[in-house]
């Protein structure tokens, strides 16, 4: 492993820049973690779903008497009850996507293959399983939908209420793209790209343990949604409920990465059903359901791509029309129609861009976000772009990129679209990154390679974590959505003995917070990280979350410890007034150090321990004054300014901090096989200042690797009945230890200006590694006929495909030159 | 024709314990670790055998337990991540995860860390190439691997 620094202005010195082992391991290794389905209730049962195997059917009867015969079996519930009980859950877009009608399991239809269309609750797993095999579902099956082009055409539709496949279409034009495109030296076209299926897979699949209390009407969710703020938006008005009804609670969580956001139609499912049954019930997804039917990725394709370049290879803009394929209902989407303009220009500094954009439904699982969703596919196109424009012109791949880098002197730099770049220096990076991979020594290793009958090849891919999103975007989908901004909640107090304790509104699922809290808290109240009490997980009667609580879109370093240290704050200055008053000193002479408050250079004794002050306000309070009424217990809400968005103009602050990522892959193909082999990498992060260097790092391996498996092999692959073919991990390979190649990292920090502690979100990474290896498969072609790498994964099959047919992938491409 | 039999008697050292239960003939053996036995750090990432969350030692030997059942367990010796861990030390692997930041959310941690003990029972200094090819059955989507390598490597002669 090397590790480069450039180090950046950090922070005074504290807890917080150390990489300190983190606090939720030593559960987690000893196997005492509570994952959600570790949680037993007296009485449960257990929930199994009934799923279609048509892509796309109706749905002729539903026959659930055999299921109720057997013993043991406590009931079922069908899509007619869902539709007599709920409401459908509200849709994002405008007509004709807005018409859409979503509910918790299939009314009267089927539109993809493992829509869930009944649910069944018995004693056992085993039990609940057979029970559901007995239940008979009689479908009339329909044409199916598996082409985002074909779903244009309305031939079929898979909503009759929305009656067109289109969810929403909007043309975002900044700058003057036509003119830039006239005046430019040369324009190079490219007909299409495609970005595939996919989606993060976490090892823990979806579920929960619900509750129902008949009393008050109140449901517990003990669970492992990832983003509760935004799941109860979605379910209480379903549910025909206040949202205060819906108690979520997560304790450890399993993974994450966006595919644990949309799980309340599952969720509304088992509300009904432990509210029906008068028991709890408990559903645990399989790992074959969750390939089929829980979350992919967008898959999007980018039509007639046109871009101007000058001599100098300036590359002043471009235009493409981008085809989103969300599956079978949109949920959280429409949004990616907009997330990604987040980063519409990537990392150049081009002016003009057009993008005319449609999303579609297809007889495919839905989507949802996906780690470095909608952006990702976006900055795969501007990456795209530059390569191709690259080897078209007989450019270098780096110099391109360094003419073209919005620059370190640009910074804080605004976009096209109204975004602002807060600080990082590409070209810095860029270098780092080739240093790390010795590029000065590509062609001789390019002649080595050659001379075994290798194709060597090496790739760039530059990318951009945009965190701390502003939901005032989806007005630029929807004018009349009412959301806007950000926030998230944190607390901490000073208890009786003199323990820190913080609670958190996020919800994290692997990445640390309880140790990064720690750190921040520890700095702020002048005491270790070990004598902070982090709570684990997420609980809505906490009281400590927010409107958009949760963990996502990369910004938990802003808004969760934002509200950390504002919390934080709140509670040191109680304690140095308490600490005042106690002493008789004035609060300038108080000091926060080492678990005691005391005067500053004063004697030894002049110093108060965090348990006298933690019991004085707690338990032995009667000669504080009545005007003086420190509680040392606060909750504080992380709230960002962002400003309003022109939803004319579409621009605005889509989002506070940019991460950079610069990857950089050598890779080695057998012409005979196309098999590709990672050979050499390097990723280079710049998130601003890292609380904790050891869990950045953690968060840039875990990226690469979900990247560098979605460029060679992970694919959600659908036959033409819409049947997922990769419906597990016998068929669906992700990563294996073996699959790795050795990792180098390196780091900058580039503060931001206008996070709290000058750390910006990240842990998404861009998909870096999908552009970089994509980078590199094409410039290791070059050799075999020059083919264009047109789709983003690429496993042994295509680039054999690209290696006998180059011709195939170039008539996909053309200059044209002034 | 008889009936056929859907139950039977398993008896198991389960951590040094010594358990006999009734069980269903066709319950996995990771139901019966994780439901019955309420030993819930072994967990299930997968139906098909492939992601290795579930591994334990079975008579010292890294196994799946979803793909045994439970009643095919009988007679052996059977220790799971609980068991490793004593009097609330941890083991020099567990250490290093926890030195090596080789474990995000946790969950292929029971499994991985089975896997690697197994290893290091019977390579006690292992090569990161060793390490690799003795974890390739268990996945993990968080670290990419790299951090757990280390992890095993570090803890390799300090058993």
């Amino acid at each position: 492993m090397t590790t480069v620094t450039e180090p950046g202005k950090t922070l005074e010195k504290g807890f917080v820049g150390q990489s300190i082992p983190r606090k939720e391991d030593r559960r987690l290794v000893q196997g005492q973690g509570t994952f959600f389905d570790d949680v037993r209730r007296h009485g449960m049962g257990y929930v199994h779903f009934v799923r279609s195997p048509y892509a796309h059917a109706k749905i002729v009867s539903i026959d659930v008497s055999k299921a109720l015969e057997l013993e043991s079996v406590y009931g079922t519930i069908t899509g007619d009850e869902v539709a007599i009980h709920t409401d459908p859950f509200f849709e994002m877009s405008v007509e004709p996507g807005g018409n859409i009608k979503d509910y918790a399991l299939a009314v009267g239809r089927v539109r993809h293959m493992g829509e869930p269309v009944a649910a069944v609750c018995a004693a056992t797993r085993e039990l609940a399983r057979d029970a559901a095999e007995l239940i008979e579902v009689e479908y009339d099956a329909l044409p199916v939908l598996v082409d985002a082009e074909e779903a244009l055409k309305d031939d079929v539709v898979l909503h009759d209420d929305a009656g067109s496949n289109v969810v929403w279409s909007g043309v975002f034009d900044w700058g003057d793209v036509d003119t830039a495109l006239a005046e430019a030296d040369h324009v190079v076209k490219i007909d299409r790209l495609h970005f595939h299926r996919f989606s993060s897979t976490p090892l823990e699949c979806a579920g929960a343990l619900v509750e129902y209390d008949k009393g008050t009407g109140e449901w517990t969710l003990t669970c492992n949604h990832q983003m509760p703020g935004v799941g109860a938006i979605w379910m209480a008005p379903a549910l025909r409920t206040g949202i205060d009804k819906l108690r979520f609670v997560t304790h450890d969580i399993g993974g994450g990465f966006g595919n644990k956001i949309c799980l309340h139609p599952q969720y509304v499912v088992l509300c009904l059903m432990a509210r029906k049954l008068g028991r709890p019930v408990q559903w645990t997804e399989w790992r074959t359901d969750q390939h089929t039917a829980n979350a992919h990725g967008n898959e999007r394709w980018f039509l007639d791509v046109e871009v101007g370049v000058m001599k100098d290879g300036t590359m002043t803009g471009f235009k493409v029309k981008a085809l989103d394929d969300c599956g079978a209902f949109p949920r959280y989407e429409p949004l990616g129609c907009i997330i990604w303009a987040q980063v519409t220009p990537g990392l150049y500094g081009w002016r003009n861009i057009r993008v005319d954009f449609t999303q579609v439904c297809t007889n495919k699982s839905p989507v949802s976000p996906n780690r470095g969703y909608s952006r990702m596919q976006h900055l795969w196109l501007t990456e795209r772009i530059v390569d191709i424009v690259a080897t078209e012109l007989g450019l270098d791949p780096v110099e391109i990129r360094k003419k073209n880098y919005v620059t370190t002197e640009q910074m804080p730099y605004e976009t096209p679209n109204g975004c602002v770049y807060d600080s990082g220096d590409y070209a810095a990076a860029l270098d780092i990154a080739l240093d790390l991979i010795d590029y000065g020594s590509i062609e001789e290793r390019r002649a080595e390679a050659a001379s075994r009958g290798k194709l060597l090849g090496l790739g760039i891919g530059s990318t951009l974590d945009s965190g701390t999103n502003n939901f005032g975007q989806s007005t630029l989908l929807n004018p009349d959505l009412q959301f806007s901004g950000n926030n998230e909640a944190a607390s901490v107090k000073l208890d009786i003995f003199g323990e820190v304790v913080v609670t958190l509104g996020t919800v994290p699922q692997g990445q640390g917070h309880e140790t990064t809290a720690a750190q921040v808290t520890a700095d702020i109240l002048g005491c270790s990280p070990e004598q902070v009490n982090v709570r684990r997980g997420h609980d809505t009667w906490f009281n400590s979350h927010a409107g958009f609580s949760g963990t996502y879109a990369s910004q938990f370093a802003f808004t969760g410890l934002g509200a950390v240290k504002g919390a934080a704050e709140l509670v040191r200055e109680d304690m140095i007034q308490l600490a005042a008053a106690v002493l008789q000193a004035p609060p300038e002479a108080i000091e926060l150090a080492d678990g005691f408050a005391r005067i500053k250079d004063g004697p030894e004794e002049a110093a108060l321990p965090f348990m006298a002050l933690g019991a004085i306000v707690n338990a032995n309070n009667a000669f504080l004054p009545p005007e003086f009424n420190p509680t040392l217990n606060h909750r504080y809400v992380c709230r960002p300014y962002f400003g309003m968005v022109d939803t004319e103009k579409k621009t605005g602050q889509l989002t506070l901090t940019y991460a950079t990522q610069i990857h950089a892959a050598v890779i080695e193909i057998d012409p005979e096989t196309g098999e590709v082999d990672v050979v050499d990498y390097a990723a280079v992060d710049d998130c601003g200042v890292r609380i904790s260097a050891q869990i950045v790092e953690g968060q840039v391996h875990g990226a690469t690797a979900h990247a560098i498996g979605a460029a060679l092999h992970e694919e959600f692959v659908y036959d033409e009945e819409g049947t997922l073919l990769t419906a597990n991990f016998y068929d669906y390979h992700v990563p294996h230890a073996m699959d790795m190649p050795p990792l180098k990292t390196g780091a900058m920090e580039s503060p931001s200006p206008v996070a709290p502690l000058g750390a910006k979100g990240m842990g998404e990474g861009g998909g870096g590694g999908i552009h970089c290896i994509c980078a590199a498969i094409q410039d290791a072609l070059r050799a075999a006929g020059g083919a264009i790498v047109y789709d983003s994964c690429n496993p042994a099959h295509r680039v054999w495909s690209m290696l006998q047919d180059p011709q195939a992938t170039r008539a996909n491409v053309s200059v044209t030159s002034r | 024709m008889a009936a056929p039999v859907t139950s039977r008697s398993v008896s198991v050292e389960v951590n040094g314990e010594q358990i006999e239960l009734e069980v269903p003939t066709r319950r996995l053996l990771v139901h019966f670790i994780r439901d019955d036995l309420g030993l819930t750090g072994t967990h299930i990432g997968c139906d098909t055998g492939n992601c290795g969350a579930c591994t334990v030692h079975l008579n010292g030997e890294a196994v799946k337990s979803c793909m045994l059942l439970a009643v095919q367990a009988d007679g052996t010796k059977i220790s799971t991540v609980e068991g490793l861990a004593s009097d609330g030390e941890l083991t020099a692997l567990q250490q290093a995860f926890n030195e090596h930041h080789a474990l995000q959310c946790g969950y292929c941690t029971p499994g991985m860390l089975m896997s690697a003990t197994a290893l290091l029972a019977r390579n006690p200094r292992p090569s990161a190439e060793d390490v690799r090819v003795a974890i390739q059955g268990n996945i993990c989507r968080c670290t990419g691997y790299v951090n757990i390598v280390e992890a095993v490597v570090a803890a390799g002669g300090k058993a």
